[in-house]
């Protein structure tokens, strides 16, 4: 049976100067399914995010080898041009960061620089309709962006990323700066979503990829404290039935 | 084991001598800068008064007239007025994009090593005193120009004091602009390039635009430097009111005049004596004109995040 995978990575390392954040990295994700990345603070999980779109380019001194296969194209791959990379590969950050502009625009920038055509009303609407905000904002789509709260802010940023149509969009803990109701709906988004995008999010919060992920990578940093996926797998296996000693112990709740 | 701090239970007010001391210097300071500002303008205005009060100054001549020679009943001051607008002008059509760019190249573009280098060395630009500026118009530039024109170009002129104004308002203009675009916060940035934007589209249209307070303060610092620069348009743009934009010709600036004059032997209570705190009033007036129009603008255009 062949498994179209979202992402593959073989032996994948991320170094900064001589420093190994993480190192030998190789897993299959699945599409249309939301993978966590869980592990103790430190231990390269956002560094793994953001080499799968290159964010980490902006980093001084930074340097990825091994393999990020998107379709079986190696996205640090000579030919490769980041810009391409990150419009299929939308990413959503911690810390909501709409653009200093209206709503509207928030989303129609994107769409714009990406070469769109359509009708722009029609695409923001969607858009802001996929990311559940349309009903709460739809009279004041000329207001700034900066009026809104944090966990609209947030779902605003997911609608300007699944307004370009990425296949893939990275989550880098979107909920950790919001309060609890805010961060359920962002879970409740995720579940709809899944169903168009595949879906990799970081998170801190364990009950939240034992809830809202289908698959869960745990990493943990060595005794050179280069960070490594230590275990892979089916979230339900990896809470209830863990191999490794250390996500056993990670996942109870004994450190981290 | 817990530590337990000795305390007593006494909340009354103590007695903080430093505090109060620093407080009041502090408020003397400021309130000795406000005084230093209202005394000039009150002098300023005391003597423009008598300027205005002759009776044979008239608002009408004073605005219509396009000659300025206060002794003999000539009050017009668009002849020099001109010529600031004119050098001025010119000096932000120069100063404004290139420091722009510069500005966005050092925050956007250029590596941490070459930041490091050329900011530095952009800020002692800044520093070069207005004088050197002047005779480098005079000598050096005028001759190109002059290479340039022939005869259609006068040896004193407006567009040489301008261009090198220009120059020198640059690193200002660039230095503030840089330090808008640096507080601009990274994340910002990522946002935009997460959503496939290039670096250019990244710094105009994202960047660029939220830093347009910051770089609209330094246009607005650029300009009163322009309007009130002295010494180059002292040395290189002409001695002598000469009522027109044309940046080919000599004419003579509010601050060159001012300057000039005020050198001269000139007794008190004389027409030609007030008449330069006249120009002075005037002179302050379109700089505060010039600020209140380009914070509108700037509060009008700017894209605020907190």
């Amino acid at each position: 049976m062949e498994i179209n995978y979202a992402i593959e990575t073989n032996d994948l390392s991320i170094h900064y100067g001589n420093f190994t954040a993480v190192k030998d990295v190789s897993i299959k994700i699945e599409r249309q399914k939301i993978t966590a990345i869980i592990g103790p603070s430190g231990c390269g999980k956002s560094t793994l995010l953001r080499a799968f779109n290159r964010m980490n380019d902006f980093v001084p001194n930074s340097r990825v080898t091994g393999e990020v296969l998107l379709h079986g194209n190696n996205l640090y791959g000579r030919n490769v041009d980041p810009v391409e990379a990150r419009r299929r590969i939308g990413m959503v950050f911690q810390k909501p960061n709409p653009f200093p502009k209206s709503i509207y625009e928030n989303i129609a920038w994107g769409a714009r620089i990406n070469g769109f055509k359509g009708s722009m009303d029609e695409l923001v609407e969607e858009s802001l309709r996929g990311a559940a905000l349309w009903d709460e904002v739809k009279d004041n789509l000329k207001e700034s962006a900066y009026a809104l709260s944090g966990g609209q802010q947030q779902r605003l940023c997911i609608a300007r990323t699944i307004a370009i149509q990425p296949e893939i969009i990275l989550m880098d803990e979107p909920a950790s700066a919001l309060d609890p109701i805010s961060t359920l709906r962002i879970e409740e988004l995720m579940q709809e979503l899944k169903k168009n995008y595949s879906i990799i999010i970081v998170t801190h919060n364990m009950q939240q990829a034992a809830r809202a992920s289908d698959f869960t990578a745990m990493m943990m940093i060595d005794d050179n404290r280069s960070g490594g996926v230590i275990e892979f797998g089916e979230t339900r296996t990896l809470f209830t039935r863990p191999t490794d000693k250390r996500t056993e112990d990670y996942v109870t709740g004994r450190f981290g | 084991m817990l530590f337990i701090m000795k305390r007593s239970f006494d909340l009354s007010k103590k007695p903080r001598p430093g505090e109060s001391l620093i407080e009041a210097l502090l408020f003397a300071a400021g309130v000795l800068s406000v005084f230093v500002t209202v005394a000039i303008v009150f002098e300023l205005g005391k003597e423009a008064m008598l300027f205005f009060a002759d009776p044979d100054m008239t608002w009408v001549k004073f605005f219509t007239m396009t000659k300025w020679q206060p002794g003999i009943g000539q009050y017009g001051i668009w002849a020099l007025v001109s010529a600031t607008m004119t050098t001025s002008v010119i000096a932000i059509l120069i100063a404004l994009p290139l420091g722009l760019a510069s500005a966005v190249y050092l925050s956007e573009y250029a590596s941490h090593r070459a930041r490091s280098i050329l900011k530095p060395v952009l800020e002692i630009l800044a520093g070069i005193p207005t004088v050197v500026y002047g005779y480098f118009a005079l000598l050096f530039v005028t001759p190109i120009l002059k290479n340039i024109f022939k005869d259609g170009i006068q040896v004193y002129n407006m567009l040489s004091a301008g261009l090198v104004m220009g120059i020198m308002i640059l690193p200002l203009i660039a230095s503030m602009s840089e330090d808008a675009l640096n507080a601009v916060p990274r994340s910002l940035r990522e946002g935009a390039y997460a959503m496939g934007a290039t670096k250019l589209e990244t710094s105009l249209q994202i960047v660029l635009p939220a830093a347009l307070s910051g770089i609209g303060a330094a246009v607005i610092v650029g300009i009163s430097r322009a309007v009130g620069e002295t010494m180059i348009v002292a040395v290189a743009a002409g001695a002598g009111p000469n009522f027109s934009f044309n940046p080919l010709d000599a004419a003579e600036t509010m601050t060159g005049h001012i300057a000039r004059i005020s050198g001269g032997d000139l007794s008190y209570n004389t027409i030609d004596y007030t008449s330069l705190f006249a120009i002075a009033l005037m002179l302050f007036l379109v700089t505060l004109t010039l600020n209140l129009v380009s914070q509108w603008i700037v509060n009008r255009f700017r894209e605020r995040y907190e």
